[in-house]
């Protein structure tokens, strides 16, 4: 899976993507950000407050308990700030 | 008629509403964003998602022509770096009546500001911090249903 980081969020991890071959049990958003999470500091620190990251799913808006089955890239980013 | 584009380049606000003036439209009314110099703001800088943000506008032209039933609906918004005073975005739409242009012009511009995976850096002299989404934006959002 492509994961994609945007703003607040590819400034925290130092990159604004990545290819990740998911273990089989992650099967939503929040259980990769879970196991993302353990990994490393960096991922603690950068998704540390849930109710500020926003998801796209295949470039359609998506909630944190979305599954991740068949899904091609994942995005990752804070709250927009547009207009 | 639906134009959108996202862009680095300044765009001309009057070119833009010719092209939606076309012969029997009744009403063409637009919105255009300008960068502020909220405390000592001296410049901002816009990071997209691209593709995602092209389609994301498209939808709400879509769904602004549907139900204002538009004769034209155009958005027109600038990412990368912009100072103070410079235009970011451009919402314009055209209609047989003005209650219609106005109305979709505000659903357009903000829905935008909440659907649109746009996200605003401030500069302050030497100092960057990204923009913290505010909750009456949310509100105003909403009341569109």
């Amino acid at each position: 899976m492509q994961l994609v980081y945007f703003a607040a969020i590819r400034e925290a991890l130092g990159k604004d993507g990545e290819v990740r071959v998911l273990p089989p049990h992650i099967a939503t958003i929040a259980m990769l950000l879970d196991h993302l999470t353990a990994e490393h500091p960096d991922y603690a620190r950068a998704f540390a407050d849930r109710t500020k990251l926003r998801f796209a799913v295949d470039q359609v808006m998506a909630k944190i308990e979305a599954p991740l089955a068949g899904v091609q890239e994942l995005a990752i980013f804070p709250p927009v700030t547009g207009g | 008629m639906i134009s959108v584009a996202v862009q680095t380049a300044p765009f001309d606000v009057g070119a833009e509403l010719a092209l939606l003036n076309a012969a029997g439209v009744g009403a063409v009314t637009s919105f255009t964003g300008i960068v502020r110099s909220d405390d000592g703001v001296s410049a901002i800088e816009l990071e997209h998602f691209p593709g995602m943000t092209e389609a994301s506008l498209r939808q709400l032209c879509v769904i602004a022509v549907e139900r204002w039933s538009l004769s034209g609906c155009t958005i027109i918004h600038r990412v990368g770096r912009m100072e103070v005073g410079d235009p970011i975005v451009l919402v314009a739409t055209a209609s047989a009546h003005r209650a219609s242009a106005i109305d979709a012009c505000s659903f357009l511009i903000d829905r935008l500001k909440t659907d649109a995976p746009f996200w605003k850096k401030e500069y302050r002299g030497d100092t960057a911090q990204w923009v913290q989404p505010k909750q009456s934006d949310d509100a105003r959002a909403e009341q569109w249903g």
